[in-house]
């Protein structure tokens, strides 16, 4: 991935969440995004997999089972690309805070789970730039799995693997398959810097620690009205 | 005349780069030969012959293309259509349909020992990009997924005969293969002109690279052929087994 100071100056500051289906990432940086909005800083939302133009492509791909692990990645990478071309990146350049709910290392996870070459996944993600933050929820797979089966009656074909062989039963394969994806993350921990939070923990708790970290990288303007309780538009809550 | 019979040696699929861990081990009967040139430029004139040859000489032969697939060829033409995809967007989305292409059809049929007759493959996906200043690295990296080819033509016809054949089939000039969303000129026929020898040059930066076996296509239909089947030939004659 890109160092931010390569070819453009970006001012804004990127944060991005990471952790399997109900770890509670989703949750966290809803939040976040409420909070910093209520002092008043500039930021944008974008969710993995969101892209209007690309969605369709996708969704009719996966009504057929009819990707490869290839065409699965690379669909998603389009996906990206459209968001990190119409959203992501002008908005860094233009001082934004950018929450991402998933960024590149779901890619990294996923697409090498199913069987694609880890090296070729990460240069598909080449032009990306690194996070100024990377929140990675670490959660038992035991645990996500219940909070994801109580809330689902059914799993798609893809969201449980199925396209893996792990088992015929969806519920099992769903299990395989996470436990596949976490190892993925904890493997990338070290090296691309993660936050670790514990997704175990009560939510205020949680987002008490992303809110600490948050801290860090804003500006000390921003940072002394936060200080002083004052919304940084001047307006009193 | 002789009935010719020609059996093919196995041999491992290839890749340019990392290549797909999970069709790795591979052996194919079959052989992709890959015709690549600018529109108008005879390219499938040229597949309808060699496909007929072929076939008279016993081969089954299966013909693909780009844009053909059934993944996102709906979603390519109407994203072109709105000029709405950034181009990395656009170059990842033609990977994404090339990807479709060769899992789930030229592979396939390479296996089940087709002679595979591509119409253009990833050489031109990367040129367009390259011209839209893309980065060559970035793109030879993406398609690393994509098999080498065995014979890899490039019908290279100059910009000014390419032109008149263009009006001999269409009244106007296509948006993009005149690359007017570049902004090279205001005069659609001067940004035909130019945008068609810059996809000429980087065809000829990556000859080397690719192997690429670059046929004079300002000559008449029947001189290409003969030159192309000439080179088939020789190629197949050269890979017989047992």
């Amino acid at each position: 991935m890109k160092r931010k100071e390569s070819k453009h100056p970006v001012q804004g500051k990127l944060v991005i969440v990471e952790g399997v289906d109900g770890s509670g990432k989703s949750t966290q940086i809803r939040l976040l995004e409420k909070w910093l909005r209520y002092i008043g800083i500039p930021v944008f939302f974008t969710e993995w997999n969101s892209s209007e133009q690309v969605k369709e492509i996708i969704s009719r791909g996966k009504k057929k089972n009819l990707l490869t692990p290839t065409t699965f990645s690379l669909l998603h990478a389009t996906d990206f690309a459209a968001r990190y071309e119409r959203n992501i990146f002008p908005l860094l350049r233009a001082g934004y805070i950018v929450l991402a709910d998933r960024y590149v290392y779901t890619a990294f996870a996923r697409d090498v789970v199913r069987g694609c070459s880890p090296e070729w996944v990460r240069h598909v993600y080449g032009f990306a730039v690194k996070p100024d933050i990377a929140f990675y929820f670490r959660v038992p797979v035991e645990t996500s799995f219940d909070r994801i089966v109580k809330n689902r009656p059914k799993l798609k074909f893809y969201e449980a693997g199925m396209d893996l062989n792990l088992s015929n039963d969806p519920y099992e394969s769903y299990r395989i398959f996470q436990g596949r994806i976490v190892e993925q993350y904890e493997s990338m921990v070290e090296p691309e810097r993660f936050t670790v939070i514990d997704g175990t923990t009560d939510i205020e708790e949680q987002q008490k620690k992303v809110r600490e970290k948050i801290m860090e990288i804003l500006p000390r303007q921003q940072l002394a009205r936060i200080r002083a309780g004052k919304r940084i538009d001047g307006d009193m809550p | 005349m002789t009935q010719k019979q020609i059996r093919i040696a196995p041999r491992p699929l290839r890749y340019y780069g990392k290549g797909i861990p999970y069709v790795q081990d591979t052996e194919v009967k079959g052989r992709l030969i890959v015709i690549e040139g600018p529109d108008a430029s005879g390219r499938s004139t040229q597949i309808g012959l060699i496909t007929s040859q072929l076939e008279a000489d016993g081969h089954a032969v299966l013909n693909t293309g780009l844009k053909r697939s059934e993944l996102a060829s709906e979603g390519i033409m109407e994203a072109k259509r709105e000029h709405m995809l950034g181009r990395r967007t656009m170059s990842l989305f033609y990977a994404a349909d090339f990807a479709d292409q060769l899992e789930n059809k030229i592979i396939p049929a390479l296996r089940a020992g087709y002679i595979v007759l591509a119409d253009r493959y990833i050489y031109t996906l990367m040129a367009r990009a390259a011209v839209r200043k893309e980065s060559r690295r970035w793109l030879h990296q993406i398609f690393g997924f994509a098999i080498v080819p065995d014979l890899v033509f490039y019908l290279d016809v100059d910009p000014n005969e390419l032109v008149h054949r263009v009006f001999q089939k269409n009244t106007f000039l296509d948006y993009y293969e005149s690359g007017a969303d570049l902004g090279l000129s205001e005069d659609m026929y001067e940004s035909f002109i130019i945008y068609q020898r810059l996809i000429a040059r980087e065809f000829q930066r990556m000859q080397r690279r690719y192997n690429l076996l670059i046929i004079n296509g300002n000559r008449p239909v029947q001189e290409i052929n003969s030159d192309l089947q000439v080179k088939i030939q020789h190629y197949l004659s050269s890979i017989q087994g047992e």
